[in-house]
């Protein structure tokens, strides 16, 4: 067998954990497998809460209230244009945040 | 002077806040934490109607005027004033405990007050009180900031005495009871009122404030001059419709500037805003459930915002003073406790199912909807999910998660962290079991807040609010920036003007070579003649001497004008 001969890695070999900022291992709540997982968890539950509130019935006082999943996409529609507003105001208002030290 | 009670539940903080620079070590902190336990079970001796008065000129005080929102607000005062102290006990400024506890005993005054001379002389003290908190903070920013307090809160007292003087000589009356903004004195009253809600246009003094103030400062400040203000326009101005638009302003301003915020405790104060705004719209509507909903919001949000600001707090203390998101991130690898004690506060401020937010808040959403106020009623349904977006997820986020900042600190000492379990505990509690907290409202209720179509609901608006946070995470990035608000009119505006006129006026007199020769010389020898080295108005004496004297006399006055 010559020298420059590689090896082949075993199959059970482990991969190098990886890394936070200060170098120590990443934990595992903030792994990108993990981050993965919580976004697959997330979009279940959503769907999840929504055919919740399509299985009871209250008597609605304004008409609003009975168009499909109400309650999820008007939360979901009041919040991006809050953020959107936000921004279009933080065009004319936001300065650095030594403004009144000058 | 009669009394049921040999001195006011009140003053037993007030005179304690004297006794805590007098002593040390373990009797200061057994102090800290007995004082407020015995005003608590002062404040439930309390029965209903006048129990004690006193004479002051040809008026007769009505010190304690016990109902059940009174109770409800005092009692909530104390147990917060004993979490803070909790919290505070390595707080080696033993002026901000004892600012702290006056000002927590003044809220109780203002609370358990039956007239308006009463109400006005409690609401002094408290400003007082609560400047002396964010000076404490000992900085040059908490100085500045402090004085635009001070000078906010007077403006808003002497429009508040200017309200009693004349609402006295229209009425003949100091009784404070229902008043309704009817005429110049009323309207005068609700504008000094609202002035300590954080209502347009002056909100801005509490986001200026209350982050300045020390690292369980700020703790105390979000607990009592808003919720006071709370209670007084729910005895004086409930069903007053124009209260329901401000509130309306007050909570979409309060998410607005807390989207764009950087600052975390600054971004707790804008909530502080958004959250009072509720109360605010609750006071309007003025039916018994939206009463109910504004008095149990102010009960719940005081404990599940201190709850917040203690989080913050920890952080602050533990880091040694970094309180910006951009600073921050991946704490919640070395903070666990004080990580869980922020989410359960967000999930609280947030009206998450099962914590005490659920239970109090949407008393408010129900009355809106129950008198059929259809704009109000998305209004408020709107601002539900907004809270999570700014509050419920914003905070713990950028503070606990977000990028890691590689920054290690553990959680805190005990003491915080028994006071952070303490409110953590009592947001899920009263979240579970909401019966004793409406055993204490000021009018019965059967009220059912678990219904499945109710939860199912919350559950939907909240969880798709959090939903479009993580898909506009890229807008939601944080710099370094702060947003202008009311307060550039005079904290830039009024500056520049006033220098810009200071020059012309010193080019107009440099001209003339008169004015220059002997007004100007004159001027400068008698300012010399003052202030030289040994002028008496030279010696240097540190603002907090001041503050300390002005405080002492006015004790002094309160003392005399009670017993004399």
């Amino acid at each position: 067998m010559s020298d420059d001969k590689k090896t082949p890695e075993p199959h059970n070999a482990k991969k190098a954990p990886l890394l936070d900022i200060n170098g120590a291992p990443m934990h595992w709540l903030v792994r990108p497998t993990t981050i993965k997982l919580l976004w697959l968890g997330g979009i279940a539950l959503l769907a999840f809460v929504t055919w919740l509130g399509t299985t009871v019935h209250p008597h609605a006082t304004f008409g609003i209230e009975g168009t499909l999943g109400f309650y999820s996409w008007y939360g979901f529609a009041t919040c991006v244009a809050m953020v959107i507003f936000a921004k279009l105001l933080g065009l004319g208002l936001s300065k650095k945040d030594t403004y009144y030290d000058k | 002077m009669t009394s049921d009670f040999l001195i006011s539940p009140s003053f037993i903080l007030i005179f304690g806040a004297f006794l805590l620079p007098v002593v040390r070590g373990w009797a200061r902190s057994a102090l800290v934490l007995a004082l407020p336990l015995i005003t608590l079970g002062a404040i439930w001796q309390v029965g209903d109607g006048v129990q004690m008065t006193t004479q002051f000129l040809d008026y007769e005080l009505e010190l304690i005027d016990g109902s059940n929102l009174s109770r409800l607000f005092a009692t909530i005062f104390a147990i917060m004033a004993f979490a803070g102290g909790l919290f505070a006990l390595n707080q080696k400024n033993v002026i901000e405990l004892s600012a702290a506890f006056a000002y927590a005993g003044s809220a109780i005054g203002v609370a358990l007050a039956g007239d308006i001379i009463t109400v006005f002389m409690y609401w002094e003290l408290m400003a007082i009180g609560s400047t002396m908190v964010v000076w404490s903070g000992r900085t040059p920013a908490a100085g500045r900031a402090a004085m635009r307090y001070a000078l906010v809160h007077l403006f808003g007292g002497v429009v508040l005495l200017v309200g009693v003087i004349a609402y006295i000589q229209d009425t003949g009356s100091i009784d404070f009871t229902l008043m309704g903004a009817n005429s110049f004195a009323t309207w005068m009253i609700l504008i000094g009122f609202l002035i300590n809600t954080g209502a347009p246009p002056l909100s801005a003094w509490l986001p200026d404030a209350y982050p300045e103030a020390s690292w369980s400062g700020t703790v105390f400040l979000s607990a009592f001059t808003t919720k006071t203000a709370v209670y007084v326009l729910l005895v004086g101005f409930a069903g007053e419709q124009i209260l329901i638009w401000i509130g309306v302003y007050m909570i979409f301003y309060g998410i607005v500037y807390a989207l764009l915020e950087n600052d975390m405790r600054r971004i707790l104060s804008y909530s502080i805003i958004n959250q009072v705004g509720f109360m605010v719209v609750g006071a309007g509507i003025g039916t018994e459930m939206a009463i109910n909903g504004a008095a149990s919001h102010a009960f719940t949000h005081i404990i599940y915002k201190a709850l917040l600001l203690m989080s913050a707090g920890s952080v602050i203390y533990m880091t040694g003073g970094k309180r910006k998101c951009t600073d921050l991130g991946g704490l919640f690898q070395s903070m666990p406790l004080t990580t869980i004690a922020g989410i359960i506060g967000a999930l609280a401020i947030s009206s998450f199912p099962w914590t005490s937010g659920f239970v109090s808040k949407s008393m408010t959403n129900q009355a809106a909807y129950d008198t059929e106020m259809m704009v109000v009623w998305l209004c408020l349904m709107a601002a539900s999910a907004g809270v999570f977006l700014h509050a419920g997820i914003k905070f713990p986020w950028f503070v606990f998660f977000q990028k890691d900042s590689g920054l290690r600190p553990k959680d805190p000492p005990w003491n915080m962290k028994a006071a952070m379990v303490l409110f953590s505990f009592l947001c899920i509690w009263m979240g579970v079991q909401p019966g004793p907290l409406y055993a204490l409202l000021p009018f019965p209720t059967d009220y059912q807040p678990y219904t499945s179509a109710h939860v199912y609901e919350m559950l939907q608006l909240l969880l798709y609010a959090g939903l479009a946070f993580f898909v506009l995470l890229p807008l939601m990035k944080r710099k370094l920036t702060i947003t202008l608000d009311f307060d550039w009119f005079y904290r830039k505006l009024a500056v520049d003007s006033a220098a810009s006129i200071a020059v012309t006026i010193s080019k107009l007199l440099g001209g003339c070579v008169w004015v220059r020769d002997n007004l100007v010389n004159a001027v400068i020898d008698l300012a010399s003649h003052h202030h030289n080295p040994k002028g008496i108005l030279a010696r240097t004496t540190p603002a907090g001497v001041m503050m300390f004297w002005v405080v002492v006399v006015l004790f002094a006055y309160l003392v005399l004008y009670l017993f004399v």
